[in-house]
């Protein structure tokens, strides 16, 4: 239980009296973040097991990985801002259908599930061959994870590959879906002006997808250099394409929407201009300067051919500034919508707390849980290509 | 914090829920022999069990508030018996009830606003538990003044009911919306969703608050906390099923507005004499 308001965010104008208790803390700024994380993850897989994009079949199945251990965490800073958390079933058991939030459990789960079988399916020759080359414990744990099958014939394989490609369609709708879903959250606030919106969606679904990759490239030139084995040019420049085109998609109906905004200018866009202009300019500036750069930036790099270290360090500065880019934009919405007063007559500022239950420590250890999982996932079951380097890790 | 009017709430309202809760499930069992009997098949879904409270039938009324903007004062009295009667947290950042002061200055096309809860009026008051509008105004060339007093408006279209992932949060048969304390998670999103800032944080206990129109009152005769304490009646509240109440005479009398129509929430809350910056 939480006590007492921990801190009331000040204001200027005019702003309800219960406005200054900011009920969505940046907690809630990382769940869309890491959900969004996971979709992006997830649509690269994706590209090599239903569209058949063969460049990205080295890290097809880390990417796999990548989204499960996200995943994982997605209810985790859920579970952290609610007042009742042991009460969190109350919304499984005996979901209100017309509320939105009703459907989390349901999608989520669903989409684990789907994670899992689909891991299973494309990890299961692997699985079969640590089953019965491992002794001890570890041996056991594959056995138990083979589920009893042993067959790896070319036909059990080609099976497998069958049902991987058809988890993966199910998997973008379900993708799509789940992070559709995180942006109608917001967008059908009528109350929020800087929520309420029909492309709400769309956006948060692209940005997503943008930071997924983003994210993938990133752990991929990591794991590269700790498996000290060069990062494959074919994947990083088919990321790099990849991510363009989101990218340039996600940034034309972003500015589109600020666009007719401005262009309409209906009741309550004075209000909207000093938020921008003031509590989250900063923000505004991180997520279109970070998003303008890597786009730039691969413009170059796909134009000019790019090859070799070079490509490796300006994919890894595009990847970590499209997470920062993205991160920024969650913060804007999430935040932004919260500090621009109900009254349209005022702003509040928040400031999160450092420490407590809500803070920023609490939201940098939540973050790198999937990081830690996604490490000891990669020890238990490699999912990089024999040739590419190194045995399965015990 | 009122430690006193902290614990007596939740202990009213708990024995409250408990007789609902089980006026649910005695209900629900009755209703079921009940409407197989005596009903056509197409009324079940709308036989909601009534809720176990002496002497009173929710589906006979039609509760509704009325504010006549151009009798109140601003004394707040109000706030503190609402503050008071449902042991809300005395801090200058959970009212269920509050009062928005609208002054506009000569030459001025927009209006200054303010509320009890304001810095300012805090500072005129000395501390956040009592309340009252400082004299800023007083050698100020005022053009035209005056005081709205806000609450819950218990819509007949609540979005915070719409976006409640549990249904803690519901709509009675009488026309007040309601939170179930023992089944609220904690995630307000209602919080989020109300365009009117009504809803609050209760840190205490982990769950939303709001005004309830005094529903412990109400279904036992008597008037909402901040009705009975108005001296100049401002605030007006009626049953209106009952033609000669004081708010369906309220509506019939006056050109009534509401708050934020647009949003389509069809707030029960009806305005006399507010401006058109008043939202």
């Amino acid at each position: 239980m939480i006590g007492t308001l921990a801190k009331a965010a000040p204001y200027v104008g005019y702003v309800y009296p219960n406005e200054t208790d900011i009920p969505w803390s940046v907690l809630i700024v990382i769940y869309p973040y890491i959900t969004g994380l996971v979709a992006g993850a997830f649509i690269v897989s994706s590209l090599y097991h239903v569209f058949g994009m063969s460049q990205f079949k080295p890290v097809a199945r880390f990417a796999l990985l990548t989204a499960v251990s996200f995943m994982f965490f997605v209810p985790m800073p859920l579970l952290f801002h609610l007042g009742n958390p042991q009460r969190a079933f109350n919304a499984v058991l005996t979901p209100h259908w017309t509320s939105a939030m009703s459907a989390f459990s349901y999608v989520a789960g669903f989409y684990v599930c789907l994670l899992l079988l689909e891991i299973w399916f494309a990890f299961r020759a692997d699985i079969v061959a640590l089953a019965k080359t491992k002794a001890g414990l570890a041996g056991r744990i594959y056995r138990l994870l083979s589920l009893g099958s042993d067959d790896v014939s070319s036909r059990a394989l080609a099976i497998d590959h069958r049902f991987a490609t058809a988890l993966a369609i199910i998997g973008i709708p379900s993708a799509g879906g789940l992070h559709g879903y995180v942006g109608f959250l917001f967008g059908s606030v009528k109350a929020r002006e800087w929520w309420s919106s029909d492309l709400m969606p769309i956006i948060f679904l692209l940005s997503a997808i943008v930071s997924g990759i983003g994210l993938l490239v990133v752990l991929y030139v990591a794991y590269s250099k700790a498996r000290k084995v060069p990062a494959d040019e074919s994947v990083l420049m088919g990321l790099a394409k990849t991510l363009w085109a989101f990218l340039l998609v996600v940034l034309l109906i972003e500015g589109l929407e600020l666009l007719e905004m401005f262009y309409k200018r209906l009741e309550g866009i004075d209000a909207v201009q000093r938020l921008i202009e003031g509590p989250i300019r900063y923000g505004m500036l991180l997520q279109w300067g970070c998003s303008v750069g890597v786009l730039v930036l691969l413009s170059v790099l796909i134009l000019a051919k790019v090859r070799g270290r070079l490509l490796v360090v300006g994919m890894t500065v595009a990847g970590i500034a499209m997470m920062i880019g993205v991160l920024a934009m969650r913060w804007n919405v999430v935040i932004g919508g919260q500090e621009l007063s109900k009254t349209t007559k005022g702003l509040l500022t928040y400031y999160p707390e450092i420490l407590g239950h809500e803070g920023l420590l609490a939201v940098a250890i939540i973050f790198l849980c999937p990081f830690v999982v996604l490490w000891l996932i990669t020890r238990f079951l490699s999912p990089w290509e024999p040739e590419a380097g190194k045995e399965v890790s015990s | 914090m009122d430690h006193q009017d902290e614990e007596k709430k939740p202990k009213a309202e708990n024995a409250l829920r408990r007789n609902f809760l089980r006026a649910v499930g005695v209900g629900a069992a009755c209703a079921g022999a009940w409407v197989s009997k005596t009903l056509p098949a197409k009324s079940l879904a709308d036989e909601t069990p009534i809720p176990d409270i002496p002497g009173y039938d929710w589906r006979k009324h039609k509760w509704a508030f009325g504010v006549d903007a151009t009798r109140c004062i601003g004394c707040l009295r109000c706030v503190e018996a609402c503050k008071a009667e449902n042991g809300v947290a005395r801090d200058a950042h959970h009212f269920r009830t509050w009062v928005e002061r609208y002054v506009y200055l000569q030459g001025d096309d927009q209006a200054h606003v303010d509320s009890q809860s304001e810095p300012g009026n805090i500072a005129a008051s000395g501390s956040e538990q009592a309340f009252r509008f400082d004299n800023r105004y007083q050698n100020a060339p005022v053009e035209k003044a005056f005081f709205v007093p806000k609450l819950c408006n218990h819509c007949t279209h609540p979005a915070c009911v719409q976006v409640c992932p549990t249904g803690a949060t519901y709509q009675t048969k009488d026309g007040v919306v309601l939170i179930d304390h023992s089944y609220c998670i904690g995630c307000q999103y209602c919080v989020q969703a109300c365009p009117y800032g009504a809803r609050e944080f209760n840190h205490a206990m982990g769950v939303t608050d709001k005004c309830t129109w005094c529903y412990h009152r109400i279904t036992k005769g008597l008037q909402p906390a901040c009705v009975e304490v108005c001296p100049v009646e401002a605030r007006v509240f009626g049953d209106r099923n009952d033609p000669e109440s004081p708010i369906s005479r309220f509506i019939k009398n006056n050109r009534v507005s509401v708050l934020k129509p647009y949003t389509g929430n069809a707030p029960n809350v009806f305005y006399v004499g507010i401006d058109k910056e008043v939202s």
